[in-house]
This record gives C-alpha cells, sequence and structure tokens, in this order.
C-alpha cells in the first residue's frame, strides 16, 4: 500500500488532547507520524484536507445489526456501508439477533463477517444469558476467549435481581463487564411512551420514568454487592444520571453511555404518532434531555453510542403502539453529536472522546486515538458544512431514523479503516 | 367559522367556534329528526364507509342512521379482530378504500392514533369513531349538546366525570370539549385509573366520589372495563361499585337538578345503580343517544361541504 499523507487538516485527538494543524502520515495501515510541518515522504499519497478536521475513526459502543436473522431490515454489509459514511471504524454490535449471539462460533462468526467487509470491525457482544432468554447464565469464559466485548442481553434487561448478582460477580473471573438495558420490565411492560401529559394526550400506554432509575439503583447495589462492573446503555432520565453520578464518586465500577436520540430530542417528537420517533427507551422530557446533555458534559456519561435499531417500512408504518421500537443511527451519530459543540454545550475534543477514545478505553482497545503506531482508522470531516437527514436517503439499509427531517452541521468527508479509504472519494 | 381541517381526528384542537358550529347545526338536526322530514340531498351521491374494527352496535348503527338521514350510500366493514392483529391490514384497507372512492370515512380502531394514520393515506374524509384511550370525538359532542340542551349552556357548569379515567377515549375528548367551552370539569377515580398529570388537562383530580361530585350539575359515568379488573387496577366489581358507582347517596352530594349521563353499554351494578341508570328525570341516558344521531349528521354535514364537488 501506498503511504498516504492527510495535510492541512485540523488535528483532533481528544486522547491527548492534542487540537491543532498539521498532517498525519499513514504506512502500512497504521499511523506512522503527525504533527505540524511533516513533510511527505517520497512517492506518497498527498491528501490536501485544509478546512477539514481530522479524527479518530468513531468506536460504537452499541449497535443492533439485523443480520443474522433480520435481513429484510439490514444485512452486515449494508449496516458496514451505513457506518463507513458516519465515520464508524468500530461497531460494538448486540448479541439479540436470531440467533442469539450465545455461543462461541457464533461469536467468531460475526468477527470473520466484520473482517470481510473490510471497512469496520465487528467487535459482538456476548449474550449475558443463554438464549439471551434470562434464565440461565451465558458461557462468559467461552465467549470471552472467542471475542466478547462484554455481555449483555441487548434491548432485554437483565430484570432478575439475581441473574444480575451472577452476571456481575461471575464476570469478573473473565475481566469483562454486563452492560444492562435500564429498564424496569414489570413497568415497562407493553408501554410506548414516556408516562406524563404527552402519553396521557395521545392516549398511549406508557412506561414511568422511574422504572429506568430503579433498576440503575438496584444494578449499583449489586456492583456494590459484587465488586463487578455494571454499564448502563442509553442512559435517559436526569435521576438514573444523578445515580451514576453518586456511584462512580463512591468508586464503584459503573459507567454508562447514551444515544444522540436522547440529548438531542425530547418526547415532543412522537407528537402526531410519529413511529420513527419511537424508541426503547422512550424519548423523555425536556428536563431530562437537558440532564442527559449535562452529563455529557461533566464526564458522569463515558460515551455517546449510536444505538442503531434498523426497522423497515412494515415496523414503522403502525399504529403507535404497535410500531417498533427502535431508531437508525450510524450515519448521523457523529452529525447530532456536533450540534451540542455548536450548541456550545460540549467542546469539541469532549465530544470526540465521547466517540472514541474513551469507548476504546472502555474495551481495552487501542484504537480511538490518533497516535503513532495506532491502527489508522480515521474520520475526515467539515464541522460547518450542512447537510439534511432525509429517510429513503440515507446510507445502507434502515431508513428509520428519528432525526428525518433534521438539518446538521458536520459532515464525514473521508472514512479510513485501517489505512485504507473505506468512504468519500477526493476530498 | 367553517371546520379547520378536512378530518375530525380529535377534540383537542378545536377552538370554542368550531365547537359551537357543530353544536349549533347539531340542534337543528335534533329538531329536524324530532318533526319527522330528512333532507335526503344533501349526502346524496356520497359514499359513507363505517370502518370498524373495534365491535360496536351504538355508534356504528349511529353513523349509518345518520348518513342515511342525509342521503349517503353507507357500507357497514368491519374487520375481524384477528386481522387487525397484523397490523398492515389498516394500511392496505386504505388502498382498497382509495380503489372505492370513499367520501367519508369513518373509523373506530383499539389503537390509538389508528385514525391519524388512515388519514394520511386515503383520500376520504376521516371521522374517528373512537380510538383506543385517545379519543372519541362524536361522542363528546352528543354529550354537550345533551347537556347544553338540559342546561342551556356550557359554560360555568361543573361537570364530573367518574370512573375509569386512563383507559377512556370518551373522557379525553370530554376533558378537551368541555374545558374549551369553559366549564369546570373534575375527573374522579381511584388513582390507579387516572392518567398520569391528568391536573394538566385542565382539571380537578378526586379520589373521593363524595367530594367530587358535590356542587355538580352533570355526573357523566364511564363504563369500567372488565378487563381492568382482571389487570389487578381494581381488587373487585363489588368494591369499585362501593366505592365508585353512582348509586342515590352518592348522587345526593350533587345539585338536585343535576343531570346523569353514560356513554354505554352500562354495567349495572358496577359503575352505575340501575335506579339511577333509568331514573326518568335526572337520567339522560337515552337522550344522548338521540343526540349521537344529530350530532353525527352535523359532523358529516360539515365535513362534505369541504368535499371536492365531483370525484
Amino acid at each position: 500500500m501506498r503511504d498516504l499523507i492527510v495535510t492541512g487538516a485540523r488535528l483532533l485527538d481528544p486522547a491527548t488532547g492534542l487540537d491543532a494543524p498539521g498532517a498525519l502520515l499513514v504506512r502500512d495501515g497504521f499511523i506512522a507520524d503527525l504533527g505540524p510541518g511533516l513533510m511527505a515522504p517520497e512517492g506518497a499519497e498527498v491528501l490536501d484536507a485544509a478546512g477539514a478536521c481530522l479524527a479518530p475513526g468513531l468506536v460504537d459502543l452499541r449497535a443492533n445489526l439485523g443480520e443474522p436473522g433480520a435481513e429484510h431490515r439490514e444485512t452486515i454489509a449494508s449496516a458496514a456501508q451505513a457506518a463507513a459514511a458516519g465515520g464508524i471504524t468500530t461497531l460494538c454490535v448486540l448479541p439479540d439477533t436470531d440467533p442469539p449471539l450465545d455461543d462461541p462460533a457464533l461469536l467468531s462468526f460475526m468477527i470473520r463477517r466484520g473482517e470481510a467487509t473490510g471497512s469496520v470491525s465487528l467487535l459482538p457482544y456476548g449474550a449475558a444469558t443463554a438464549g439471551c432468554a434470562g434464565r440461565d447464565l451465558a458461557e462468559f469464559g467461552l465467549l470471552r476467549e472467542a471475542g466478547a466485548i462484554a455481555f449483555t442481553d441487548g434491548a432485554r434487561a437483565i430484570g432478575n435481581a439475581r441473574m444480575m448478582r451472577l452476571a456481575l460477580s461471575y464476570a469478573r473471573a473473565f475481566g469483562a463487564f454486563v452492560v444492562q438495558h435500564p429498564e424496569e420490565p414489570t413497568l415497562a411492560a407493553g408501554g410506548a411512551a414516556t408516562e406524563g401529559e404527552l402519553a396521557t394526550r395521545l392516549g398511549l400506554p406508557a412506561i414511568t420514568p422511574a422504572a429506568e432509575a430503579m433498576m440503575v439503583a438496584r444494578d449499583i447495589a449489586l456492583a456494590r454487592l459484587t465488586g463487578g462492573h455494571v454499564h448502563f446503555a442509553h442512559v435517559s432520565t436526569g435521576a438514573a444520571l444523578d445515580l451514576i453520578r453518586a456511584a462512580k464518586a463512591e468508586g464503584l465500577r459503573v459507567t454508562a453511555d447514551t444515544a444522540p436520540p436522547y440529548f438531542d430530542l425530547n418526547e415532543t417528537a412522537i407528537g402526531d404518532y410519529r413511529t420513527y420517533a419511537k424508541l426503547s427507551p422512550p424519548l423523555r422530557t425536556e428536563a431530562d434531555r437537558q440532564a442527559v446533555v449535562a452529563a455529557l458534559a461533566d464526564g458522569t456519561l463515558d460515551a455517546i453510542a449510536s444505538d442503531h435499531q434498523p426497522r423497515d417500512a412494515d415496523d414503522k408504518r403502525l399504529p403507535f403502539a404497535q410500531a417498533e421500537a427502535g431508531g437508525a443511527g450510524l450515519a448521523t451519530l457523529l452529525g447530532v453529536t456536533l450540534a451540542r459543540v455548536h450548541g456550545g454545550d460540549l467542546p469539541m475534543l469532549d465530544a470526540l472522546g465521547l466517540l472514541t477514545c474513551r469507548p476504546a478505553a472502555l474495551l481495552g482497545l487501542p484504537c480511538g486515538r490518533l497516535a503513532k503506531g495506532a491502527p489508522a482508522d480515521l474520520v475526515l470531516f467539515h464541522p460547518q458544512r450542512g447537510w439534511k437527514v432525509e429517510a429513503g436517503t440515507l446510507p445502507g439499509k434502515a431508513q428509520n431514523s428519528p432525526f428525518d427531517g433534521r438539518a446538521l452541521e458536520g459532515r464525514v468527508l473521508g472514512t479510513w479503516k485501517g489505512g485504507r479509504r473505506v468512504f468519500g472519494g477526493r476530498a | 367559522m367553517s371546520h379547520p381541517s378536512k378530518h375530525l381526528l380529535a377534540i383537542e384542537g378545536l377552538e370554542p367556534p368550531h365547537i359551537a358550529d357543530l353544536l349549533d347545526l347539531a340542534e337543528s338536526y335534533a329538531l329536524l329528526n324530532r318533526s319527522g322530514k330528512t333532507q335526503r340531498d344533501l349526502l346524496k351521491g356520497r359514499t359513507l364507509i363505517n370502518l370498524f374494527f373495534e365491535d360496536s352496535t351504538r355508534t356504528r348503527t349511529s353513523f349509518e342512521l345518520a348518513g342515511k338521514r342525509l342521503g349517503a350510500d353507507v357500507i357497514n366493514m368491519s374487520v375481524s379482530q384477528s386481522s387487525v392483529n397484523k397490523g398492515e391490514t389498516l394500511l392496505d384497507t386504505a388502498s382498497t378504500l382509495n380503489a372505492m372512492q370513499c367520501d367519508l370515512l369513518v373509523i373506530r380502531h383499539a389503537q390509538s392514533g389508528a385514525p391519524a394514520l388512515l388519514s394520511q393515506k386515503v383520500d376520504a374524509a376521516v371521522i374517528n369513531a373512537g380510538d383506543g384511550t385517545h379519543e372519541h370525538p362524536t361522542q363528546a359532542l352528543l354529550d354537550a349538546l345533551t347537556i347544553r340542551r338540559h342546561k342551556g349552556r356550557l359554560e360555568g357548569l361543573v361537570v364530573a366525570i367518574c370512573g375509569d379515567i386512563a383507559h377512556s377515549r370518551v373522557a379525553r375528548s370530554n376533558i378537551h370539549l368541555l374545558t374549551t367551552m369553559g366549564s369546570r370539569v373534575r375527573v374522579v377515580g381511584p388513582p390507579t385509573l387516572i392518567p398520569a398529570d391528568a391536573a394538566r388537562l385542565g382539571v380537578e383530580v378526586f379520589h373521593d366520589m363524595k367530594a367530587g361530585l358535590a356542587g355538580a350539575d352533570v355526573v357523566m359515568m364511564l363504563r369500567l372495563q372488565r378487563e381492568r379488573m382482571s389487570g389487578g387496577l381494581v381488587p373487585s366489581a363489588r368494591e369499585f361499585f362501593r366505592f365508585y358507582g353512582l348509586d342515590a347517596e352518592k348522587l345526593a352530594h350533587a345539585k338536585d337538578d343535576s343531570i346523569v349521563m353514560h356513554p354505554g353499554p352500562m354495567n349495572r351494578g358496577v359503575e352505575i345503580d340501575s335506579a339511577i341508570a333509568d331514573h326518568p328525570t335526572r337520567s339522560v341516558i337515552g337522550e344522548q343517544v338521540e343526540m349521537g344521531v344529530a350530532c353525527r349528521m352535523a359532523v358529516l354535514d360539515i365535513l362534505a361541504r369541504r368535499l371536492p364537488r365531483n370525484r
């Protein structure tokens, strides 16, 4: 492979705090050098990226793919295409597929399928319980050997307290954490929206927001009891974030992520029964949205994940309560996060850190940073260039974006995986 | 003032003049109906389809009668419960209806928002005849007309809506209509049957029936669905009747000239005592049914004015 040198870019490396103009040299799939005044070696391909930002490729901590089992919604190839267009080079995939990823062979298969795309690493979670059914512990040791990054039942909460205690306890033996969908299932059953005035007006079955804080409180107690590491996914309420903040201050092994809908939208997005905005957990009040923004800014949240959930038209063109929850999120992950940078809520490096080095550190991965010797997983983006999210025109197969119609500033110009360009023409 | 939309999907969002217009027109139809005259040329050549995904006798018959009295060709379509669950039926049905060149579509569906979804896909004017736990606009209109005929006004009246508010589309539509028209609305029921943030809809919430009925001009009872008891929201029918069923003792707390309403069908001995339901002067339940036809005629009339002349 020819050397590649990207020149004139604003280099952004949240891991070191680097934010300066300079050049970056890619050799044999790794970052060979970077900095100001770097000269192009003879024969290198030179990419003039003046006006654009060069950052580590995004590490998406949470995505559900249609494959295996729901290929009509999305295939791994189409998800990889959407990820590349969104600047994502590492994609952590949930195990509640069909079949569920509760067998070492299935995990190896997913990892190989990711390698075959050539554009994105697929890092699978292992199921926390056999079949993600919540009854029997999965084979954490064998799954970990096969490449499981952590354990979770995906969109299904581990509702049984004893099972969660066992999972947190047993996972310690293999240095893994357990990811919880924090929603008390008996309070959430059948619900389609957040309980409150709007759901009452729309006549929708609702879930009290307390269902989230309650599960977070329980699992913090279990983390304290077991010494295990619990990670809360897509946290969406201020009450839950307060508990997580306090648990971190106490020194417990508690981490958490959120997803763009929870800091960019509030429950009013479901007005007129817009099923593209039907998510799990459901969109919250404006006060909760602001609490999520505050938790991003103060470090309580460790990552922003796309929480990508592909759905097709038949899943969504239904009366609201019958429609499937979930939104496509790969292509919009960076743009919606940058909206909080433009809005003055987050410094650029902090925002990028939540998308790169912080999730990478959580997973113990060498990617997510601009450093000599790191894999040349890169995203080049223009921070101000505008575009409009339009369902039907998004990359990949899944078009169910909750941000349909949203104008965004911040466009991905190019994505490199291991030094190979996987998205964008010449910038 | 003309109706603000092509459809009637909800009471929420209507302004007082829109509601007053509908009620005035309905009043004139009530008089016409009593005189035995008809107006069979108004919807001549128009097709009205009653599309009911939920069982209903009263509402469907009422719309059928209203359509026929105005000269429309009325077709009843009942869709079986099993195919409803497949979901796709709703939009498949929409394309079928477009092919049939339906002008006015009356829909009842177990899912909140189903008429709104259908209205985006069909050419016809859509009338919501009850969707899930969302709204039942024509029921609120007929209730308001009944009240107005007895009390001469809506403004300033104290109306107590009692029972299962949480799951009631009748309650929601009535709350929106009556608060818009200046009535003082109370909702009365056990906390498990009061929806979240009910007070934000502009009503006063009571959990004690006697306190809730004190000084009321209108007592509006709601049907308690049997499945609410199996869902554990109330422990038993007898306990519910004891504390929230309307009997003479509780009604004595309302004004002496208060009227008693019920959207039907009634669970006698669960939410209402038979002696009250059949009371010759206090109960206006029979009149509600009569006003139902008049209100639905008014709604069909007003929406038909916005239809293109020739299809």
